[in-house]
């Protein structure tokens, strides 16, 4: 019947509506991707444009040095910031990680189907839609109207904000480790908490790691719950739980919308100094999870 | 059969150490009849909720024997041999009825720890199912959760399971690599291997060669071979020729379906394996291996 130039004519690739819809999609995908990375690398440029030279202006006198008391006089620095960012992220993150974690460890190993998991996780799932501000009001009224604005009171107001997202983050980590892994333990006669902590656990630590380092990153930068609880400090402040301090978020909003043009250079340059503190803080953990994954 | 160093005996399961030497059950019809009985399960049902998947198994399981369960698919062998190391006690809803009894003690006895069963009785899955870790410490894993902490002995112990899984020549050099680069028939020896690192007296597994080819199937069905002399086996298989091959006794299991149309499992005839296969007495048996039916 068909001769092999028949088959040749056969196989061949055709200009067919098929061929242009995968055109057209393939198109569509690239553009939607080139529109998704213009924000992206526009917020990056504008703010090493502008920061760069603010922020290694006499290196490191901007890491350093104080910040100015009369906002107005120009020259650096956000020493004092960066001490408050690192104390109140790290305090939250000490305080809503390991919770989160043990949380979420309880509600996909042991809750599972109780009602109780059940309400934990829809509350859960609600404290992620509620606005930081409302956290910041939130811990005001608790902590701040009591003992006074701390780094301590910026972190528990941002301890309540990663706390679903690593609540969600490591449940979900915990639930696609697949059950053979746990089955396998349990056939060697491991209990349970040993096979959470020697098998669930290890496999599913990328994902947790992840999950904990989005709400560090989220942390970082928020700036209304540490309005009303840390303070407007210009000096250092190295004491998690006394006396105002302050935070890289929070010098960018004061410093941003204030009318002096030394200010806003000095808002500039503390949010590239954010951006560079999540960064490192981000490659650092990366590193070290990356140490106990296995070599092939 | 167990050596002790691996096993450190909790008081809640001294019922299981301390068992008297099982009766022996001279036959005239096989000398194989005359292995001590290590399994005794009599009308056995297990639920899943409020479904009774298998009903009335009777079986009797022989030390140092190879035991086949065969049959069609959701006719209770995974189930039957899942509730032999309690591993169906992980599934939400599971129950059973009727007696397992393990060298004499009933293993759903109030004071039996199902951890220490699992000790015992060490399953090899259907799936490789190697941990994300290395291969060293995929088989240390057991001894580790047996208190084991020496490495010396860690290493031989190792060594030792890897050989006794014909795997330790592919993997001496890369013990510290990822057994998840192993090969499909590799992961499964691996996960044999570990199985018998905490020297359990009877190895369960459920059709463990189903998802290797014909050459992995040759090396494990040899493996079933050595191991023999040293535990008791019972393997799940829908492999027909698998189970004439490998095993000494032959249990058939089929399903059914009950009054209102309910589907359950029971077991049909259980019997030395040259029987089953070349005079069964169940006509359902007969329909079953001559490939009639199923």
């Amino acid at each position: 019947m068909n001769t092999p130039l028949d088959v040749a004519a056969d196989l061949a690739a055709k200009p067919t509506w098929r061929a242009r819809k995968n055109t057209l999609m393939t198109g569509l995908m690239l553009a939607a991707f080139v529109l998704i990375a213009i924000p992206l690398v526009a917020v990056l440029w504008s703010l090493i444009s502008r920061g760069a030279s603010v922020a290694f202006h006499g290196f490191p006198d901007f890491f350093t040095s104080t910040i100015p008391v009369v906002s107005r006089r120009a020259g650096p620095g956000m020493g004092p910031a960066i001490v408050g960012t690192l104390l109140c992220t790290g305090g939250a993150t000490l305080i809503a990680v390991p919770l989160g974690v043990l949380g979420a460890i309880y509600l996909n190993e042991y809750g599972a189907g109780s009602k109780f998991a059940r309400i934990v996780r829809f509350m859960a799932m609600v404290m992620t839609g509620v606005p930081s501000i409302v956290m910041g009001l939130f811990v005001y009224v608790m902590w701040t109207m009591r003992f006074g604005y701390s780094a301590f009171g910026g972190a528990l107001a941002l301890a309540c904000l990663m706390l679903p997202i690593v609540i969600q983050a490591t449940e979900q980590m915990l639930r696609v480790v697949p059950s053979q892994l746990r089955e396998a333990s349990f056939a060697l006669g491991a209990g349970h908490a040993r096979t959470i902590l020697t098998v669930v656990i290890p496999a599913a630590l990328p994902g947790i790691v992840s999950g904990a380092l989005l709400a560090v990153a989220r942390a970082a930068g928020e700036t209304a719950p540490l309005l009303f609880t840390v303070g407007a400090a210009t000096a250092y402040n190295p004491h998690l739980f006394s006396e105002a301090n302050t935070a890289l978020s929070v010098q960018i909003f004061g410093n941003a919308t204030s009318s002096f043009d030394a200010a806003q250079q000095r808002a500039w340059g503390a949010a590239l100094t954010l951006v560079l503190l999540t960064f490192v803080v981000t490659m650092i953990a990366r590193l070290v999870t990356g140490r106990f994954a296995l070599k092939r | 059969m167990a050596t002790e160093h691996t096993i450190e005996a909790k008081p809640r399961a001294r019922s299981l150490n301390h068992v008297p030497t099982p009766e022996l059950r001279p036959s005239m019809l096989d000398a194989l009849m005359t292995a001590p009985v290590v399994f005794e399960i009599s009308n056995l049902d297990v639920y899943y909720g409020a479904f009774k998947a298998v009903r009335g198994v009777n079986v009797q399981i022989r030390a140092n024997q190879i035991t086949a369960f065969i049959g069609p698919s959701g006719c209770g062998k995974t189930t039957v041999l899942r509730c032999m190391n309690r591993m169906n006690d992980l599934i939400p809803g599971a129950r059973i009825e009727g007696k397992v009894l393990y060298r004499g003690v009933d293993l759903y006895g109030p004071d039996v720890s199902p951890t220490i069963v699992r000790r015992r009785i060490g399953m090899v899955f259907q799936k490789p199912n190697p941990f994300p870790k290395s291969i060293y410490d995929n088989i240390a894993f057991g001894p580790r959760v047996n208190g084991v902490r020496d490495r010396t002995k860690l290493g031989e112990i190792v060594e030792k399971s890897l050989r006794n899984a014909a795997l330790w020549d592919e993997v001496k050099d890369r013990l510290q690599s990822s057994a998840l680069a192993l090969s499909g028939g590799q992961q499964q020896r691996l996960c044999i291997a570990r199985t018998i690192a905490v020297e359990p007296e009877v190895v369960l597994m459920d059709e463990p060669c189903s998802a290797l080819d014909p050459i992995a199937t040759a090396h494990i069905e040899e493996l079933m071979r050595e191991l023999k002399s040293k535990y008791t086996i019972v393997i799940v298989t829908h492999n027909m020729q698998q189970a004439a091959r490998v095993s000494d006794f032959t249990a058939f299991f089929t399903a059914e379906a009950d009054a209102s149309g309910q589907r359950f499992g029971q077991l049909v005839e259980h019997d030395a394996t040259g029987k089953i296969f070349s005079n069964p007495k169940d006509q359902r048996t007969e329909n079953y291996i001559t490939g009639r039916f199923g």
